[in-house]
């Protein structure tokens, strides 16, 4: 993780950037970092309070204007997650090079639960590792990182799904839905453009007719991409909107509907019935849609997304998730108790505000940022 | 949103019993436990390993006192320490300076600073009656700036227009001038959402406070938030000066960790939460009263304060006067007081805050919702006004009208004036004892192990 900052100090910044990331405190954070990393050097056992220290990354200095990012190297995932507490906590934890003990364990634990990995799923895997320590299944500390990554991986596995939508379902439509403020309207942006990219002819559909100025959030994304959006203004019918959209969608002839809904907590039973209503009047055009539920959740989200799922699955039948946020310094850990809960795919995650900061879920590339096989050796 | 908290707690200490002292060994495994509720209501790591230190120190050599159990007595201490953390009385907004005072609100995306100016907004105009400018300083998210403007005229406030192609610095300083010029009270200044690792975005805004020079910066946090709330808090509190913060979207089922990570991590008081899509869903936040919520004793305090809020005045003393009267209590009155309880926030709000409700299963607390309520309202709507007012008046036939009117069954009336019938009485019993005679009577009702007593006996 390391390598990168440094990459990324050559080319030439914003002056408003280079002033943030030249201030004296990051200098000092980076310095016991280096230290660490060096096996030949012993390092003061502390390592919580570096952890705690690490809060600027310089990471992620991006323009947030919205217009495309053209930029040749884009970051890739485990450059993006690699700055993430779980990683940093781990990295500190494996460079000290521990004994195969207990507190070994405790140490793993504490690491899991601080990056939402849940009660439930850290104990599924630490007893799992406990019990082949017993069994003096690792030679070192190494060995049993390369084990916990695996389990990590075959937690992921079966649920990185991607999203393929088949040539003969015409239109093919997806429905959005989730709490207030994780970032549904943004996400349809990004997966109109990346569906555009991909060749297909893209509606989309403002059924959030709820929260003020979310049709025009949505169209302003539908320009961006040039993609057609069907609205009715605000305090419409959500279900009404998006019927027209389906019919609209059908005598055009396009690919893929998108659309998007209120936000709603999960706990509010009248707007999870809507949900369903909309389920049904789509239903009437045709008996298969939606095709795709996309339940969209924060990557901050704490172990709450594990309710979220459930009632949205409920009561909107969740076909897939979108996992979005993941560039700050939660790397969605949640994802793992999700993963022991449901078996529900995970679509799509997203890394940043620009437009084609939405990708395909790759659990390989997701373990092997928040846990690099070589952390340690370095 | 804390009670599982609450549950969880009061489930995992039952092995204590018995022990007439608590000391480091048999409070281990208990600790532990605790440590688990905590992390699995999303308290952050640091603020729980803190927590269960000093619980700790406290609880060890501690005699228990006969009226408790050893659980109890380290739930007691528990308790203490979570209030202790949360701070103990409400922090109202300073806006002790001269006007316009400005507010500048800072977060991450998607936690509600939008929402949260425009129900501030109105709580400022409404309840402290303050002549209240809005300006949103956020350039980057499409339609930001007209979903500030859309709620600005919803909560009936000024807005300062700006443009995606300005300056978060210029348009703030324009808005000031603006503001002084109309002898705004208070300038509420919407800014983006930022990541707290994205530098340029955080020298962005430390700028533009430094610009503003705000009164008040209030952080928000969604209530939601898992472990991150810790890290996030500590890099927006190293970045601004924070006042205060408010907590969004605790009407969900979070439990509510995150706003005990940010008020450890930060010290700053939590002022506001807000608790629904309305722009009226804010409430001053009370962590007194709260630590009472979270051992289900309820928030009796804020019930009240609610229900002075929003009853009609005029109406309750019309009500009073023809009760002492002794006129009849009618259907025309009943219905006023149903309406009455939907202006409050309806059923689900009140039984939020009443003692005990918290140890009712969820499958009964999801049932309780105003339908029922929305239902009666009907049914009595399509009475005749002579009916209203007479209701002994309704025989099988009536019924069978009434029901078909409303969308109902027969039965479904029946039961209607069969809880008119259980006001009346009620009323009736205030007519002839007066205020008296109705606080016996509660007494009687409550005093035989009521809801909050269930608790303690526990």
């Amino acid at each position: 993780m390391f390598k990168f900052w440094k990459k990324d100090r050559a080319p030439e910044k914003t002056p408003a950037a280079d002033a943030a990331s030249e201030t004296s405190e990051n200098v000092v954070e980076i310095l016991p970092r280096e230290v660490m990393q060096s096996p030949s050097l012993s390092v003061p056992a502390d390592h919580a309070e570096v952890d705690a220290a690490i809060a600027p990354d310089s990471v992620a200095v991006e323009k947030v204007d919205g217009s495309e990012i053209d930029n040749p190297g884009k970051r890739s995932w485990r450059e993006r997650l690699s700055g993430s507490a779980l990683s940093r906590s781990l990295g500190s934890l494996f460079a000290r090079k521990p004994k195969l003990d207990e507190t070994l364990l405790d140490d793993l634990e504490t690491a899991l639960l601080t990056a939402d990995v849940g009660v439930s799923a850290t104990e599924l895997l630490l007893e799992n590792l406990r019990q082949r320590m017993r069994k003096r299944e690792f030679a070192d500390a190494d060995g049993l990182l390369a084990a916990l990554r695996e389990s990590l991986l075959a937690m992921l596995a079966p649920i990185a799904v991607p999203l393929r939508i088949p040539t003969d379902i015409k239109p093919f439509v997806v429905l959005v839905v989730g709490v207030n403020g994780v970032g549904k309207t943004t996400t349809i942006g990004k997966l109109a453009r990346r569906h555009q990219q991909e060749g297909r002819q893209v509606l989309l559909a403002a059924g959030d007719t709820f929260r003020a100025a979310a049709v025009e959030q949505l169209k302003a994304w539908g320009m961006r991409n040039q993609v057609a959006v069907i609205s009715q203004g605000s305090g419409a019918d959500s279900a009404s909107v998006i019927f027209d959209a389906l019919q609209a969608a059908t005598s055009r002839n396009v690919d893929l509907l998108i659309a998007d809904t209120a936000g709603r907590l999960h706990t509010q039973s009248g707007l999870m019935d809507e949900l369903s209503k909309i389920k049904r009047v789509l239903a009437k055009l045709d008996p298969a849609a939606p095709h795709e539920v996309l339940l969209v959740i924060d990557g901050t989200t704490g172990q709450n997304a594990v309710n979220q799922v459930r009632q949205f699955s409920l009561a909107a039948g969740v076909t897939g998730l979108v996992v979005t946020k993941l560039d700050g310094t939660a790397k969605g850990g949640v994802v793992f108790a999700l993963a022991t809960e449901f078996a529900l795919p995970i679509r799509y995650v997203g890394l940043g505000e620009g437009l084609d900061d939405l990708r395909e879920f790759d659990p390989g590339a997701f373990v092997t940022g928040l846990l690099p096989a070589n952390l340690g050796a370095e | 949103m804390f009670e599982s908290l609450s549950q969880r707690l009061s489930g995992t200490i039952e092995r204590l019993r018995g022990r007439a002292r608590l000391t480091e060994e048999n409070i281990r495994e208990s600790l532990r436990d605790v440590r688990i509720a905590l992390l699995e209501a999303d308290v952050a790591l640091p603020v729980v390993q803190a927590l269960i230190q000093r619980v700790k120190v406290r609880a060890v050599g501690q005699d228990v006192l006969k009226s408790l159990t050893p659980g109890q007595a380290l739930v007691k201490v528990v308790r203490d320490e979570l209030t202790a953390v949360m701070g103990s009385v409400n922090t109202d907004l300073n806006l002790n300076c001269p006007a316009p005072a400005v507010v500048l609100m800072a977060g991450l995306q998607g936690a509600g600073k939008t929402t949260t100016v425009a129900k501030l907004a109105r709580f400022l105009r409404e309840r402290k009656k303050k002549k209240v400018m809005v300006v949103s300083c956020d350039v980057y998210r499409p339609a930001a700036i007209e979903q500030l403007q859309t709620l600005a005229q919803q909560v009936e406030v000024l807005f300062f227009p700006s443009t995606g192609e300005q300056d978060p610095v210029a348009i703030a300083h324009a808005a000031i001038d603006a503001a002084r010029k109309q002898y705004v009270d208070v300038l509420l200044i919407d800014t983006a959402g930022r990541l707290a690792i994205d530098a340029a975005m955080m020298a962005e805004i430390k700028a533009l406070h430094a610009a503003v020079n705000p009164i008040e910066t209030l952080f928000v946090v969604d209530a939601m938030t898992g472990q991150d709330a810790a890290n996030t808090a500590k890099a927006f509190s190293e970045a601004l000066p924070l006042t205060g913060v408010i907590l969004t979207k605790t009407d969900g089922d979070a439990r509510g960790g995150a706003a005990l990570s940010v008020r450890y991590i930060t010290g700053r008081p939590i002022k506001f939460i807000g608790s629904g899509e309305k722009p009226d869903a804010l409430e001053p936040f009370h962590p007194d009263r709260l630590a009472q919520r979270i051992l289900g004793m309820g928030d009796v305090l804020s019930l009240v304060e609610q229900v002075e809020q929003n009853v009609d005045k005029e109406k309750a003393q019309k009500l009073a006067e023809k009760i002492v009267k002794g006129k009849r209590f009618d259907m025309n009155d009943m219905r006023d007081q149903l309406q009455q309880m939907l202006s409050m926030g309806g059923l689900a709000s009140l039984m939020d805050k009443l003692p005990g409700v918290s140890n009712l299963p969820d499958q009964v607390k999801s049932r309780i919702n105003d339908k029922e309520v929305h239902r009666m309202i009907a049914v009595i709507n399509s009475m005749t006004k002579k009916e209203r007012r007479h209701p002994d008046l309704l025989n099988g036939s009536r019924k069978v009208r009434v029901a078909k009117g409303s969308g109902m069954q027969p039965q479904d009336v029946n039961k209607l004036l069969k809880q008119y019938q259980q006001m009346e009485k009620m009323m009736s019993k205030l007519s002839s004892g007066g205020i008296k005679g109705l606080m016996r009577q509660m007494k009687g009702a409550m005093g035989g192990g009521g809801a909050g007593g269930n608790f303690m006996q526990r």
